[in-house]
């Protein structure tokens, strides 16, 4: 929406400009041609599959970041609610026997508390979002490794007491871990946050108080009400990643969503470039995703060394951030 | 009443402009040492741009310096202190570093510039030069103490002390007694008097009248960029002051209206903030337009604030309608139907990366939503595009972001937000600062409109002759209280600068 008047506005062209709004996708379409020639099967639908479910995990938890950025807060503590929402949902299986629905409605309860304690300590103490976070980052983790005494949970593990686990992991759970569910779901999510944040009253608050808390304020918004709701969503996303890592793995191991934390928070910064919004939006996080998503995946193909991998990405990830922030401050 | 001695300190012809203002035209002004010289003007009359240029803020300016009878360059800041000409501005934490200690902020010219080729700093010697200057001026704080702990009292006594330390001959005080309780005045006049007695020639900008005589020897008196008049203090009463002030003003436009007041909307009874407002009561009544006049830092804009439930340790009584409420946040003041324009307008009252569109709608967002909070844009559009026509903002589209519109139409949309919300009171703070001529007409034609349709309007400004022009009845406020209440009709601009000033209180 803001794409298009800000388009209408400024008839001559700008490179500058140009490669705010489309410097994402550019760079997308850029590493595809890239790895399309120098490697053999990249261009082939089981890579495109491959890398959708790669990234949609990271992509749930980034779209929580996103909602959490939109109200001008910064959630850290996403990578390590994942982790717990993976042992949790998991223990509840394998060692508690639960059934499905009570499994995933526990462990989203369960941690819900999480976003209230962040929302919590973020409102009342007035301290910045991203320091309280990575405080309560700490601890969450902490929690998920007391909990599993920083074991790895799965099925006919052996217990402390000597014995082994008895649960089973329902067969309908591992479904959802894989294709095309796994894709189909982050998909949905990624739309309904879109939907939310866009066409929704909810949303454009949400909006208006990440842009402006003073005014937003003093416009009559409840604004702290906005400020809960937005570290519940990130929170519930986080968890719903934090479980759709155990459908994949089917286990719970130690810091499985800390990894995740890091890609998520680019995802979401490239995202703010894309189409020209500025501002925190599921699509341009999405989008974020995929390009982090297709430079691993084809780096992979392209027998670059693991240990190499981290280098060419946070390069491109700074040439990503470097034209959003470039244009921002002119 | 000054002989033309060679000695002090004079300014000659200084003019200034800037785009789009004529900010000084050929003002004289002369200083001596030894003396406290009050310059004093309304807002806007070009007392701090005297003062800044004096301290080598500008280079772009015409006219003379001259100090002991020789002329002198000053065009930056460094020229200003090479000739000891020290300023302390008003807002006193801009010039302190609030991480660093007291001893630390009073030396800081020294640690800037007077280290040399050395590196390292020596402690004890600069903790030591410090406290002799605080000790000179018998000013008891620790040296050691981060000036963030500091009140702000203290903090202007640290900037005094930093200006001090170095050689002083002129010391310019802007406002420094605004913010400050009557004790601490006190305090501040004593050292004042104590500078005074060393020989520096001190400055002291004011908006408070009376206390002038207790400290000033001679005066100034500016108005619209021009020096109105010079004399020794003692010469010149209050009342001169305050007519030399105000001069023939320009006759603004102002609608014609004939108000019909109705019941009363709100009514506020010994109304006050854990800040600077006490005891406040005041009513207003439906279809009326109510001033509220006061000088900047009377407290104005707490009370606006206060009044819409954005701050904290409200107590006292507040009535809407004749029910008692308690208004805790702006939310609860917004569904009770009150609206705040606020005086600082790009950070509290406009949302500078959104739309026009989504500004406009943003107090009353329900209203163009669905089930769930969906948004019907049509809606929206056509609700913006309806209030940017009969508000004349000048936009390409209602689409347009609102950081590209100037400061009169941006002020607009933040008066036209509130007007698609329906509110019944409307608090407006300062609505024509940095709005052009041809938006404040716009801006009071509004406001009769409002109160035709039987709204209640409380009109917050510093600039008197709009209170005059646009209101009904007013309420002077001075150092956090309301000192009169006044029938807009029965009264002049004079009447009120002196109680704006602080005079006229038996």
């Amino acid at each position: 929406m803001s794409a298009s008047a800000q388009a209408k506005q400024k008839p001559s062209f700008s490179f500058l400009d140009f490669m705010y709004k489309y410097g994402t996708l550019l760079t997308i379409v850029v590493l595809i041609i890239i790895f399309g020639l120098f490697t053999d099967n990249f261009l082939t639908s089981s890579s495109l599959i491959n890398i959708l479910r790669q990234i949609s995990i990271i992509t749930i938890i980034a779209t929580g970041l996103t909602v959490s950025l939109a109200v001008g807060g910064f959630d850290l503590s996403i990578g390590s609610t994942a982790s717990l929402a993976n042992a949790i949902v998991i223990s509840l299986f394998v060692w508690h026997g639960q059934s499905l629905g009570v499994g995933i409605g526990l462990t989203i309860l369960f941690c819900l508390l999480v976003g209230v304690l962040n929302a919590f300590l973020v409102i009342n103490f007035k301290i910045q979002d991203m320091l309280m976070t990575l405080a309560t980052m700490f601890i969450f983790q902490g929690i998920a490794l007391t909990y599993t005494r920083g074991a790895t949970v799965s099925q006919n593990m052996i217990l402390p007491s000597g014995e082994y686990a008895t649960g089973q992991i329902p067969a309908l759970f591992g479904k959802l871990g894989k294709e095309p569910w796994l894709i189909v779901i982050m998909l949905v999510l990624v739309v309904l946050v879109h939907l939310f944040l866009n066409y929704t009253k909810h949303g454009r608050y949400m909006y208006m108080i990440g842009g402006n808390r003073e005014a937003a304020e003093l416009s009559g918004l409840p604004v702290s009400r906005y400020r809960l709701a937005a570290y519940l969503i990130s929170a519930l996303l986080a968890t719903i990643g934090g479980i759709m890592i155990g459908a994949r793995v089917m286990t719970a191991e130690v810091n499985s969503g800390a990894p995740m934390l890091m890609d998520a928070v680019a995802a979401a910064f490239i995202g703010y470039s894309v189409l020209g919004a500025g501002k925190p939006n599921a699509l341009g996080t999405l989008a974020g995703s995929v390009l982090i998503g297709i430079l691993s995946y084809g780096l992979i193909m392209m027998s670059v060394p693991y240990y190499a991998m981290d280098i060419v990405k946070g390069a491109v990830l700074a040439l990503a951030l470097a034209i959003t922030y470039y244009k921002r401050k002119h | 009443m000054k002989q033309p001695t060679r000695d002090g300190l004079e300014m000659r012809g200084i003019s200034i402009a800037f785009p789009g203002v004529q900010a000084l035209r050929e003002v004289d002004f002369a200083a001596a040492r030894g003396r406290t010289h009050a310059l004093i003007g309304a807002n806007g009359a070009g007392k701090s741009t005297l003062m800044k240029v004096l301290a080598g803020a500008y280079d772009h300016y015409e006219g003379e310096i001259r100090i002991d009878g020789k002329p002198a360059r000053i065009r930056k800041p460094r020229d200003a202190k090479d000739l000891g000409i020290q300023i302390v501005y008003q807002e006193v934490d801009t010039a302190l570093i609030s991480y660093l200690s007291v001893g630390e902020n009073i030396m800081l010219d020294q640690m800037v510039s007077g280290m040399g080729g050395r590196q390292v700093i020596r402690w004890r010697q600069l903790h030591q030069s410090a406290q002799t200057v605080l000790d000179r001026l018998r000013v008891a704080i620790p040296t050691r103490k981060l000036v963030s702990e500091l009140t702000l009292a203290e903090k202007q006594m640290v900037l005094i002390a930093r200006a001090v330390a170095v050689d002083c001959r002129y010391l310019i005080l802007d406002e420094p007694t605004a913010p400050l309780s009557s004790s601490e005045t006190a305090r501040l006049f004593e050292l004042v008097r104590q500078l005074k007695e060393e020989g520096v020639g001190i400055i002291f900008i004011s908006h408070r009248l009376p206390e002038l005589y207790e400290i000033c020897e001679d005066i100034t008196v500016m108005r619209d960029g021009r020096k109105v008049a010079s004399a020794a203090l003692a010469e010149m009463d209050q009342a001169a002051v305050v007519q030399h002030m105000l001069g023939q003003r320009m006759e603004q436009q102002f609608p014609e209206r004939v108000s019909q007041p109705g019941d009363i909307a709100m009514e506020v009874e010994r109304f006050g903030d854990d800040g600077m407002l006490q005891d406040i009561s005041l009513y207003l009544r439906r279809g009326e337009v109510v001033g509220l006049a006061g000088l900047v830092g009377a407290g104005k804009t707490e009370l606006c604030r206060a009044l819409f439930g954005a701050s904290s340790g409200i107590t006292g009584e507040l009535r809407l309608q004749g029910r008692a409420v308690r208004l805790r946040t702006p939310h609860q003041a917004v569904s009770q139907g009150l609206a705040l324009i606020p005086e600082e307008r790009r950070r509290e009252g406009i949302f500078v990366h959104e739309p026009v569109g989504a500004n406009l709608t943003s107090a009353a967002l329900s209203r163009y939503s669905r089930a769930l909070g969906w948004l019907s844009p049509a809606r929206e559009r056509q609700a913006s595009t309806a209030m940017i026509g009969s508000l004349g903002i000048k936009t390409p589209s209602e689409r347009t972001l609102v950081r590209n519109l100037s400061g009169g139409n941006q002020q607009k949309v933040a008066i036209g937000k509130w007007l698609l919300a329906d509110s019944e009171v409307y608090l407006f703070d300062e609505p024509t600062k940095g709005v052009d001529v041809g938006a404040k007409k716009d801006i009071f034609e509004l406001i009769a409109d409002l109160a035709a349709r039987g709204k209640s309007v409380l009109y917050a400004s510093s600039e008197l002759s709009e209170i005059i022009g646009i209101t009904d009845r007013v309420y002077v406020m001075y150092d956090g209280r309301i000192v009169r209440e006044l029938v807009t009709a029965d009264t002049d601009e004079e009447e009120l600068m002196v109680y704006c000033t602080g005079g006229g209180q038996a």
